[in-house]
């Protein structure tokens, strides 16, 4: 209980460092950012628009930052991250609303299944030393070295196209209305297949290594020759003692690489116009949409917080060591 | 010379029984000089060799200027121009090896960036200890969870046409968390050692002993930690250049892939404008990679990848290494009755 | 003496194999009769922990059994090699027949799973038809067997301390009433008085059960007492064997006297301690020779050129075997 709790303070201190640096970021930028933004786009920004830039980067009211900083908490609690400048005057909490399900759907599934797919694979590469995933090795490091994003776009130029399965762009037919209903569906896991193997194909090797090294280290311990010793069928020393220690690290590996892993996999939503939250942030880069950047990056973090949190969790309950009465 | 009773045998509590023998520290000077002979730090040092060359010459060697202009619109791979061109007739070859000069740098320059910070943060908070520890901790912990990706991307966007050198430092300021993690555990499990403690009992000033007790122990680490970074502030520069955010007018990898996304070349059919690029990028990572995997190895040599798993034995049967079955090589004889009915 | 149960018969174990190998254990003949406790000493790389993992084939790569056989005699059949049985017959032999306690107390049990399960475990592997509630009844009495409340089944490793951990080992060893109980180093790593206990204890469930004992041990006088029988060894060969008492009367090798002399004595009369000079022999270079004589301090003649074979010593009386130019064998041991 005390370690979650210690993590749980964790992940508070690290979401108010976030937020922190989200608020002082468009400070950073040198010069009246408004201003060269409104001479960037020479009449196209309405002026409520700039108005809510003004209040975005603080310049509305004679405040002193550390007054902008406590309005800033204030709206945050409110759920008010603004107003986005490319769909205006929609709130970014509305843009992101409509756009974290699909993200959520492919990279959140997608990571999961990866790190499923690639440790069980990992087990089997470290117990059997010498068999074919061994020979695999070479080739998952090659694939795991390839931009997820380029990946994606030979994924399009191979599969996709006019006349095949794949759509190569989109997450949905044109034309249908987002809905759990029979047409829906179907066309939204169309959508995402491709994309959806990009990232296995890219992430998984990864997995597969760590989780054979652990599973070679954890071998040599003593626990495992007792096992060997005590006459166990191959499968249960295999999985009950030795994959289920060498599991341990590669859980708490997972927790400290998913920020690194979901910047990756959010460019995947990039080339396949995937309409999650990484093909929005492309977009609010492109327009300079400053309130709609921060907001995603916000979400980013503290999805990424809350999946640590789980891991955390799935920790504790593998773990009987953490958990100290 | 008598040896003092107590040097028979000394069983450190916890540690396995079959605990491998620890290399004599008069052998650690000959073993670096083994690292290069592992097969997959070999191969992944002579593709970083040729990289780094083309990043050095692949100004003057480049057949055309990047830039440059012709006729030969949109065309496939050929003699004249071995990638094949652009929308605008440039020679893709050219661009690639003019783009290995950024790439290299910002990755140099990134890593070398991150490592120095890793190695400040790591190893004075595992050195320190206490409050020092806890708030350095913290603060590596935290930039390890902020997914870099999007930070990065945010801060550069707000620069108008990011250098290299700028986003190089980004990338460098935001990535060193991992390496810090590592050297602080590293370093913790190293200040227990006797002959620091020893250092530290006589007095020895800390910059001392960090830098020649605890440093040296560190190299294996701290240079898969920059390999590590390389490769990350790679992949981030060339998405930054492939989303058009850092300055489009200097070639690298990740800007030809920008004007291909760009221009359609996908829908053209044009395979050859993005593919080189990213196989350049795919090589660049293998290598490195390559040479984390063999400085793994070198560090705990159980890791390899079983040579041998199979020995032949000597009846010609093979056998194969295996934990928990120890392979029998000499031939089975029948088990004789018990000895007391054996004539002698 | 009673009809031996494991007969060890020229064993060679190596490290790696072709021009690479490190020949760790070489030609040991070791005979271990029912239900007695033969202690086997040896300087720390002497190659008696690997002799233990050879024998029952639990050496980890790049350990290799070069030769020999392992004979076990069941209670009732014939007797088999065990060099000789499959994967599957290997996996059935192992600790219903002879099981091992480790050194590593600590890192013995499996740290994410309850005692009961790994005691459960074992029981269920080897007698598959045997029900839950039995198990768990047996489990429970294995425990109170070794001294530990039957209520500690449920406790996961890191809950309980080093020598209730190596009694739990114990406990697990005897869970299927095994004909030999091999023990490397049981009790190095805890203090004297839990040494003092578990040992004890063993020795009455000795008495109980009528397991043989193979007690590996670097302290020779733990084994003094302890022990019916004691093999000394040094090398990776076995250079003195003999009953405990005569061995501490009378050391006959040179290596044995200075074992005796490197550990203070629990009881009987002290000696003085002096230790061994010299270090162990390298196993990549072993002297020519018996392997002993550049620490030994009455090497002669013969001991630089020629191996002293293993056998009775002439003069002295016919249960014990040295092998040692001072001690010339009557006949070596018939191979
Ligand atoms: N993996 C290995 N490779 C080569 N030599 C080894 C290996 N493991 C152990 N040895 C050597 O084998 C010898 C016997 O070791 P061991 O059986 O553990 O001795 P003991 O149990 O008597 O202390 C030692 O000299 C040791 O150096
Ligand atoms: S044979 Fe010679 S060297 Fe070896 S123990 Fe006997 S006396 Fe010493
Ligand atoms: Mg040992």
């Amino acid at each position: 209980m005390r370690f979650l709790l210690q993590r749980v303070a964790f992940y508070l201190f690290t979401a108010w460092a976030a937020i922190t640096l989200n608020f002082f970021i468009p400070r950073l930028v040198p010069g009246d950012p408004v201003q060269s933004l409104i001479s960037r786009n020479q009449g196209r920004i309405s002026a409520d628009a700039v108005q809510s830039l003004r209040v975005l980067f603080g310049l509305d009211k004679n405040e002193n930052v550390w007054e902008q900083y406590l309005d800033y908490w204030r709206q945050l609690f409110h759920g008010d991250l603004g107003l986005s400048f490319t769909f205006f005057p929609t709130p970014v909490s509305t843009v992101i609303g409509d756009s974290l399900p699909w993200t959520v759907g492919l990279v959140g599934i997608t990571t999961i299944v990866s790190f499923l797919l690639g440790t069980a694979l990992g087990v089997g590469a470290g117990w059997r030393r010498g068999s074919w995933i061994d020979g695999l090795l070479p080739a998952t490091t090659f694939l795991s070295s390839i931009p997820y994003f380029w990946l994606g776009l030979v994924a399009i130029a191979l599969f996709a196209g006019p006349g095949s399965f794949f759509p190569s762009s989109g997450g949905y037919e044109p034309g249908l209305v987002p809905a759990f209903d029979q047409y829906f569906i179907p066309s939204a896991i169309q959508h995402s297949i491709l994309p959806a193997a990009t990232i296995l194909v890219s992430s998984m090797s990864g997995w597969i290594l760590s989780m054979r090294n652990m599973m070679v280290t954890v071998s040599s311990e003593d626990y495992i020759t007792v096992a060997h010793a005590k006459g166990l069928s191959e499968r249960r020393v295999a999985l009950s003692y030795a994959a289920r220690n060498a599991l341990l690290p590669n859980v708490s590996g997972f927790a400290l690489s998913l920020g690194f892993i979901v910047g990756g996999t959010l460019l995947v939503e990039i080339v396949f116009s995937y309409p999650g939250l990484g093909y929005q942030l492309f977009q609010a880069v492109g327009a300079k949409d400053y309130p709609l950047m921060q907001g995603i990056f916000l979400i980013i973090t503290i999805s990424v917080l809350v999946a640590n949190l789980l891991a955390d969790v799935a920790y504790l309950l593998l773990d009987p060591r953490t958990r100290k009465s | 010379m008598a040896i003092s009773p107590s040097s028979i045998e000394q069983v450190i509590p916890g540690q396995g029984a079959m605990a491998q023998p620890s290399a004599a520290p008069g052998r650690a000077k000959r073993r670096r000089f083994r690292f290069l002979a592992n097969a997959k730090a070999a191969t992944g040092v002579v593709i970083l060799a040729v990289y780094g060359l083309f990043a050095i010459i692949g100004q003057w060697v480049a057949p055309y200027d990047p830039d440059a202009r012709s006729s030969d619109v949109l065309q496939a791979p050929s003699a004249r121009h071995w990638f094949g061109t652009t929308h605008l007739g440039q020679d893709i070859f050219s661009q690639i090896l003019v783009g290995a000069r950024s790439v290299m740098v910002v990755g140099l320059i990134a890593g070398v960036l991150a490592t120095i910070l890793s190695i400040l943060i790591g190893v004075t908070a595992g050195y320190l200890g206490g409050a020092a520890d806890e708030g350095l901790s913290a603060l590596s912990n935290v930039f390890l969870v902020i997914p870099a990706l999007p930070l990065i991307i945010i801060v550069t966007s707000i620069v108008d046409q990011a250098s290299d050198t700028l986003v190089a430092l980004i990338i460098g300021c935001t990535s060193w968390a991992w390496g810090a993690r590592v050297l602080r555990a590293q370093t913790l499990s190293l200040r227990r050692r006797d002959y620091v403690e020893a250092a530290r009992a006589t007095g020895e000033r800390t910059g001392r002993i960090i830098l020649f007790e605890i440093l040296p122990n560190l190299t294996a680490i701290i240079a898969s930690g920059f390999v590590g970074t390389v490769i990350f502030a790679v992949m981030s520069e060339i998405t930054l250049a492939f989303i058009g955010i850092s300055s489009i007018s200097s070639w690298n990898w990740g800007t030809i892939l920008f004007w291909a996304q760009g221009q359609q070349a996908l829908a053209q059919g044009a395979w050859w404008w993005f593919v080189p690029a990213g196989l350049a990028i795919a090589l660049l990572g293998t290598a490195l990679a390559l040479i984390n995997f063999g400085i793994d190895e070198f560090v705990s040599p159980r890791l390899r990848s079983a040579g041998r798993t199979r020995i032949r034995t000597a009846d010609g049967r093979t056998a194969r290494m295996r934990v928990g079955f120890t392979p029998v090589l000499a031939p089975t004889r029948p088990v004789p009755a018990p000895r007391e009915e054996v004539a002698p | 003496m009673s009809d031996p149960v494991l007969e060890i018969r020229g064993l060679r174990v190596d490290y790696g194999h072709g021009d690479a190998a490190v020949h760790a254990v070489r030609d040991v003949d070791l005979t271990l009769h029912r239900g007695e406790v033969l202690g086997l000493a040896g300087e720390s790389g002497s190659g008696k922990s690997t002799l233990a993992y050879g024998l029952t084939r639990l050496l980890p790569p790049p350990g290799v059994v070069a030769g020999g056989q392992v004979i076990y005699h069941p209670v009732d059949g014939p007797p088999v090699d065990v060099l000789a049985l499959s994967p599957a017959q290997l996996r059935a032999f192992r600790w219903a027949e002879t099981s091992i306690v480790f050194q590593g107390a600590m890192n013995s049990l499996n740290p994410v799973h309850r005692v009961s399960t790994q005691l459960l475990d074992v029981i269920k592997a080897h007698e598959p038809k045997s029900t839950a509630a039995a198990r768990r009844a047996r489990a429970r009495d294995l425990l109170r067997l070794v001294g530990i409340a039957a209520d500690r089944l449920d406790s996961y490793p890191h809950q309980l301390s080093g020598g209730m951990r190596q009694r739990v080992m114990i406990a697990m060893a005897l869970a299927l009433e095994p004909q030999v109980v091999i023990m490397d180093e049981p009790t190095t790593a805890l203090d004297v008085v839990m040494q003092r206990q578990i040992l004890g204890q063993l020795a009455e469930l000795r008495e109980r059960l009528g397991f043989a004992v193979l007690f590996i041990t670097h302290d020779l006088s733990l084994l003094v007492e302890f022990s019916d029988r004691i093999a000394i060894m040094y090398g990776g060969r076995i250079v003195e064997e003999a009953p405990a008492a005569q061995l501490y009367r009378r050391a006959l090798h040179p290596y044995t006297d200075g074992l005796l002399h490197s550990f203070p004595a629990l009881r009987g009369p002290r000696r003085e301690l002096t230790g061994i000079p010299g270090s162990p022999p390298d196993l990549r270079a072993m002297p020519d020779g018996c392997a002993f004589h550049p620490r030994c301090p009455k090497a002669f003649g013969p001991c630089d050129k020629e191996l002293p074979p293993l056998g009775p010593p002439g003069d002295e009386d016919p249960g014990r075997t040295v092998a040692c130019w001072l001690h010339p064998a009557a006949a070596p041991l018939p191979r």
